[in-house]
């Protein structure tokens, strides 16, 4: 790491933005906290603790219900989240983004709502070999309901998708193809936009694994045209226990009901029910009030930084990491090393298990993920039973990639790596 | 710069596994994962009457339960069925003798789910429930 790139990355760091984020400043037997695990969960700003506690301490009431004040209050602020939201995907319209609890439920609403609806025996859906397994496993349960099968997108152990059989797979009865927008592994960030065209053009429909991509990237469903977008707020500075599914309007509309309940419905009798218009009809209960509302917070907290912003500086911070991490011997860094990435960077030590990597780094409070990330089929590629990742956020530093290096000398003289 | 969890017994056991490798002709074999990280580890006994006449392990993982599993195979060797049943997570975490988190502590008990599987030859999630509780 060069001292002219150093030098750039700290002036463009904004010490407001360390500041807006409380856990950041605690430290553990006097080391300071690095936090490099953002790809599991974000750390979360003040701006979105006290937009929750708010709510709690002022105006809490159930929503959609009351004709109080107080309820129409928190229906207010519950559906201005949903307005928010929706604008920094840019969806069309606010009823086409449904609060679901996580980027996983949100895929499982349309594996239920939409898949069981429009795929039958000979059916196909495509994924591709990047996949979590929140993005397999509901493709897994709907086609052995169904009868349908589950065809792939071959990556290399760079994360590169071959795209030169993607007609022919289209062509073989896919009515759906599931794909990520970026690798929660390698920070791939495989070309959607193409697959969307030509997915389209073969009469599929595109779901995008949002998890990753949303709160790093600038995203448009409409630019991107695709179908249906699955993310969660907890790993965009937001709560846990909240994520959204947009939707094209005439596909939801189309849809029957998720899960049954309050608030989904139109008229209940006790034979049947007629249920309500989108986006109600696939929120049954009461739903997470607060955890929307810190959801909502969070983006504009992001949209004040500007996603563009947040892009590059993570772009900064990830191209240090993994200068950093190729200049320690005996580690291999996996995936994309330079060009369009996202911040989780995959390597391992020589020798040395992840999982000891991680403990060893704890030690000196580094916090990174270690295990197969929830991607076999891609551990697979790699020839890696897993890896240490280490992710970067807009909030981070250079002292927390500083902090990585010195944790992963220590690992090397602890286990003797390239002594044998 | 020691580390509290890699001590030198730990990884004295990672790099010179005791018992490691696989016995011909075992009167009792088992292996199972740990679904969370994909450690393994494998254990084969034989018998001379009611004695661990011989035991052998091999896997692959952290430095935890590959090294867990050694120090396992030097306790067991020599006890009867009975006693080697006896053995409980608690003895497995003295053997092991430094502090883990919660997490690690699977790591470190994988081998003994296993010794404890082959023991009373079934699964390995059954054989946790016969275990002798102090």
């Amino acid at each position: 790491m060069g001292d002219v790139a150093t030098a750039s990355v700290r002036a463009r760091t904004p010490p407001a933005v360390r500041a807006d984020f409380p856990i950041l400043a605690t430290s553990r037997n006097g080391k300071p906290l690095a936090y490099l695990d953002s790809a599991a969960t974000a750390q979360k700003p003040l701006a979105v603790l006290d937009a929750m506690d708010d709510y709690y301490r002022r105006y809490n009431a159930n929503v959609h219900r009351g004709v109080y004040t107080l309820s129409e209050q928190a229906t207010a602020a519950y559906e201005n989240a949903r307005a928010t939201v929706a604008a920094f995907i840019h969806a069309p319209a606010p009823e086409e983004v449904i609060f679901t609890r996580n980027t996983t439920e949100a895929i499982n609403l349309v594996a239920h709502a939409w898949g069981r609806r429009n795929l039958g025996p000979g059916d196909a859906i495509l994924v591709s070999e990047l996949e979590h397994h929140s993005n397999l496993v509901p493709w897994h349960l709907l086609a052995e309901e169904r009868g349908a099968r589950i065809l792939h997108l071959p990556a290399d152990f760079m994360g590169n998708l071959d795209l030169s059989r993607l007609d022919e797979l289209l062509a073989q009865s896919v009515k759906l193809v599931a794909i990520t927008q970026m690798s929660n592994v390698l920070g791939t960030i495989p070309p959607i936009k193409e697959i969307i065209t030509r997915a389209h053009a073969a009469g599929a429909v595109v779901l995008v694994d949002g998890a990753q991509s949303v709160p790093h990237l600038p995203v448009d469903v409409q630019a991107l045209d695709c179908d249906f977008l699955a993310f969660s707020a907890h790993k965009m500075v937001g709560p846990t226990g909240i994520g959204a599914l947009y939707g094209r309007r005439v596909l939801l509309d189309a849809m029957p009901p998720f899960l049954g309940g309050g608030s989904m419905i139109r008229t209940v009798s006790l034979e049947r029910s007629t249920y309500a218009d989108v986006p109600q009809r696939f929120e049954a209960g009461t739903p997470a009030i607060a955890e929307a509302i810190g959801f909502g917070a969070a983006v504009l907290y992001l949209q004040d930084l500007g996603m563009d912003r947040v892009r590059a500086r993570e772009a900064e911070l990830t191209t240090a990491l993994i200068e950093t991490l190729a200049a320690i011997p005996h580690i291999t860094v996996h995936g994309p090393t330079a060009g369009t990435r996202g911040g989780a960077v995959s390597f391992t030590v020589e020798g040395v298990h992840p999982h000891d990597v991680a403990s060893l780094l704890d030690e000196e409070n580094v916090a990174v993920r270690a295990g197969h990330h929830c991607c076999q089929p891609l551990m697979r590629v790699l020839g890696v039973g897993a890896t240490t990742r280490a992710s970067i956020a807009f909030y981070n530093t250079l002292e927390d990639i500083e902090a990585l290096a010195r944790g992963l000398q220590r690992v090397h003289r602890v286990f003797g790596v390239g002594q044998s | 710069m020691i580390s509290e969890m890699y001590q030198e017994q730990i990884l004295d056991h990672y790099r010179h596994p005791r018992n490691y490798g696989s016995l011909p002709t075992p009167d009792a074999t088992f292996e199972d994962t740990n679904p969370l990280c994909g450690d393994l580890v494998a254990v084969d006994l034989a018998f001379d009457g009611e004695r661990i006449a011989d035991i052998r392990f091999r896997g692959s993982g952290c430095a935890i339960s590959q090294a867990a599993a050694s120090m396992l195979t030097e306790l067991a060797v020599g006890m009867t069925r009975e006693e080697a049943r006896a053995i409980t997570r608690e003895t497995v975490l003295e053997e092991v003798g430094v502090p883990l988190s919660p997490a690690r502590i699977k790591c470190a008990l994988l081998g003994h789910k296993v010794l404890l599987a082959a023991l009373y030859g079934v699964p390995a999630h059954d054989a946790y429930g016969k275990e002798p509780r102090p």
